[in-house]
């Protein structure tokens, strides 16, 4: 599994976050090419049912990113987000998904460097966990399947 | 590139009907070169060659730079050539390009919002410098999740709306004021409300002001003269406001005037909040309340400015057996941050330390003998004319006294024990006054008031700009400002230049006819929507609403009674496109325009596919 690149969603609200990847760019800080964001207005916008459509489908993470608390651009997107993401959480259990596969962080347009950091050590983590169950186990049916035929 | 400016000079064709469902979806795609920025990383030409399979694309592109003029203009002409009713750009920033390109899809004849942009420079080829195919791959997949979305992109409609061109300003302090005046100037109708009985806020309470010395009460009468002397600006005292309806460029007040006894309609545009801010009152701190000895640094002004001194006749108790013989001056003491920077105020007030030393060294002018101590835990101040203040302070005379939080100040028996911090000495000091040097806190009602304006306040009471770096005078509902200690206390010179910017903020919308609210808003599918009221619960801004729908008579004569039925209704101009809304909706019935539910799922669907 040495050669393992896993593939992470990334939600990223439109006024913080988003401006934070394109800082990293700006800067030309260097992350693993792992993440596919997704720009939506504000991560309160990033239903459970994206979150657990991407696990569902084959994402090895997903990673919701939003404005620190308290700067919101909405005034509470975020708080919702935090709300929204812990109720994803609570059913990964139930579909045999880790939940460090799911992570919520605050970047702010300023904070570049962290947008990297965060991809970097995220991308290490799922790494670490290897490739979405999901997928695994649907990998092996059809194996089983092939070997019964 | 300024694409504000062409856009307002460009003739717009009138769009086609572009509708999902009345015409096969026809995409097409540009790749952006971007110079070396893209092309030097990431393989165009495979990029341009892997878009071209993707469905519903039957054009792909590639230029040097697609921002160009020769690049808009290939946009415009294949729109024609190929019939295109949706296109994909793969290039830098929708954060700076998306209103460029949009114009040249409008300028094409196509509703603004068939538009989608990938970010393949800012968020690829400059974070991938060294991933070579790898980076090639991403870029892939993010112009398939382009592509994707841009297939379920549907035309959206931008409401017009005209404005009223004129301004509401709450709050007839110094900041209040000046943004009034400025509107006037500029040839706008200002509303100024105050609801105390004249105008001036906090500054007829102050004596002198910090660094120059020049009286307040001038300075003050000043702007109310040529305020009274505006013909444009109308003021109403002893004012409150009681109700507010309406959105950007039509608010509706409901004002209770004291002096005419009745609710009087003031409508605005725009809406300038500068309620300003006042001293904190420290009942029960240092006997302050039931010691007439123990007053603030604001009820010192007021002895200061009537010119009689504040200072009683020599008045001490017997000295305690032991404790050295007090000074045979006058003395005064100051204690600095009391009620601030503590549990319940845990910010610096900001004007307190300029505050006592200006008291302090106008006690100094006028009788030299007099005494003066500052107990302070830091000295906040900063810039190039306050640092000299302090300087001339010390030099004075004026003994200033670190105290730790740990160990404050405490009042026995006729005097102030401090533990100063760098003598390493416990100091008794014998006083004739004491000053408290106390935070400014919000007005009482501040909370109401944002209540009523749906604008925040923090957690003690100040309002909340919407970005604390890049909107510091707008607040996050459009139309609204906010200028003056009303955000947290603010220095004169500031309360001004933070008057000015609301203004300047106010008049760019006031000068328009009409402005456009995005399309970027909530739709409701009235058929889905079963009333629950969540999607109103989590709204922010208010602007949902609720109707009762006529259900119509059943066409098959069923014996039942058809119900009215309540469904939600989103008021497009109040509403600002967060989508929390369509999170929360038990049937899907809200959906967030531009950021559907189905348009996503189809970018995740499409990033995972490949």
């Amino acid at each position: 599994m040495d050669n393992f690149q896993p593939k992470i969603i990334a939600f990223a609200c439109n006024w913080c976050s988003y401006a934070g990847a394109d800082l990293a760019g700006v800067s030309r800080i260097q992350y693993p090419p792992t993440t596919r964001v997704i720009r939506v207005m504000c991560s309160g916008r990033v239903s459970p049912m994206f979150i657990l459509e991407a696990l569902r489908g084959g994402a090895d993470g997903v990673l919701v990113t939003g404005c620190h608390l308290g700067d919101c651009h909405y005034i509470s997107g975020n708080e919702k987000a935090v709300h929204n993401v812990e109720m994803a959480r609570s059913l990964l259990g139930l579909l045999g998904i880790e939940s460090q596969r799911l992570r919520l962080e605050w970047i702010s347009a300023a904070e570049g460097a962290r947008f990297a950091d965060i991809v970097r050590e995220f991308t290490e983590q799922v790494r670490e966990l290897g490739a979405n169950p999901l997928v695994a186990e649907q990998k092996h049916t059809v194996r089983e399947g092939a070997t019964l035929s | 590139m300024f694409p504000s400016i062409l856009q307002s000079q460009k003739q717009v064709p009138r769009e086609r009907s572009t509708e999902r469902h009345s015409e096969p979806v026809r995409i097409g795609v540009f790749v952006c070169h971007c110079g070396h920025n893209i092309a030097g990383y990431l393989d165009v030409p495979a990029l341009v060659e892997s878009a071209r399979t993707l469905p519903h694309v039957v054009f792909a592109h590639d230029s040097l730079f697609t921002c160009s003029d020769a690049g808009l203009a290939e946009i415009r002409t294949a729109i024609a050539e190929h019939n295109l009713n949706r296109v994909v750009v793969a290039s830098c920033t929708p954060r700076t390009h998306e209103p460029l390109f949009q114009t040249a899809c409008q300028e094409g004849g196509l509703n603004r919002y068939l538009f989608e942009f990938v970010n393949i420079r800012d968020q690829c080829s400059w974070v991938h410098m060294n991933e070579g195919e790898r980076a090639t791959q991403k870029a892939r997949d993010l112009i398939r999740m382009g592509v994707a979305k841009a297939a379920l992109l549907e035309p959206l409609e931008e409401v017009e709306l005209a404005v009223q061109p004129a301004a509401a300003v709450i709050g007839g302090g110094m900041s209040g004021m000046t943004a009034a005046l400025n509107l006037a100037r500029r040839g706008f109708a200002v509303t100024l409300l105050e609801r105390e009985p004249e105008l001036g806020g906090i500054l007829r309470h102050l004596n002198t002001l910090y660094p120059t010395g020049a009286k307040a009460s001038e300075l003050v009468d000043r702007q109310i003269a040529k305020v009274r002397d505006d013909p444009r600006i109308e003021v109403l005292i002893s004012a409150e406001v009681r109700e507010v309806r309406g959105s950007i460029g039509n608010y509706e007040l409901v004002v209770h005037s004291k002096q005419f006894g009745m609710d009087l309609p003031v409508q605005a545009g725009v809406i300038i909040i500068a309620t300003g801010a006042e001293e904190l009152k420290p009942v029960g701190t240092y006997g302050y309340g039931s010691d007439p000895r123990v007053i603030t640094q604001q009820e010192l002004e007021g002895l200061l400015s009537e010119n009689s001194s504040p200072l009683p006749s020599a008045n001490r108790s017997a000295v305690p057996a032991g404790a050295d013989a007090p000074s045979p001056h006058p003395t005064v003491v100051m204690i600095q941050c009391v009620g601030a920077r503590d549990e319940t105020h845990s910010y610096c007030g900001r004007t307190c330390c300029l505050t006592a030393m200006k008291n302090a060294m106008l006690l100094k002018e006028r009788n030299p003998e007099t005494e003066v101590h500052v107990l302070y835990r830091d000295i906040e101040v900063h810039g190039t004319h306050f640092e000299d203040y302090y300087a001339k302070a010390r030099e004075l005379g004026v003994i200033f006294s670190r105290y730790t939080p740990e160990e404050p100040p405490q009042v026995v028996a006729d005097r102030v024990i401090v533990y100063d911090e760098l003598l390493g000495m416990r100091l008794g000091i014998p006083y004739d006054l004491l000053v408290l040097s106390t935070p400014m806190v919000p007005r009482p009602g501040a909370r109401q008031l944002a209540q009523m304006f749906k604008v925040p306040v923090d957690e003690y009471g100040f309002f909340l700009e919407a970005h604390v770096k890049l909107r510091p005078l707008d607040f996050a509902t459009d139309g609204i400002y906010l200028c003056g200690s009303a955000h947290w206390p603010a220095h004169l010179d500031e309360a001004i230049s933070q008057a000015y910017g609301a203004a300047a903020r106010a008049a760019t919308i006031l000068s328009k006819e009409q402005i456009r609210a995005s399309g970027v808003v909530a739709h409701v599918d009235e058929y889905l929507c079963r009333g629950c009221e969540r999607c109103a619960d989590v709204c922010e801004f208010g602007a949902i609403e609720f109707i009762e729908l006529e259900r119509k008579a059943s066409p098959f004569n069923l014996p039942i009674q058809p119900a009215n039925r309540k469904v939600a209704q989103v008021n497009p101009v109040m509403c600002k496109g967060c989508g929390a809304c369509a999170v929360v909706c038990p049937t899907c019935a809200m959906q967030a325009a531009h950021f559907s539910s189905e348009q996503v799922t189809a970018m995740i669907q499409a990033a995972l596919g490949g």
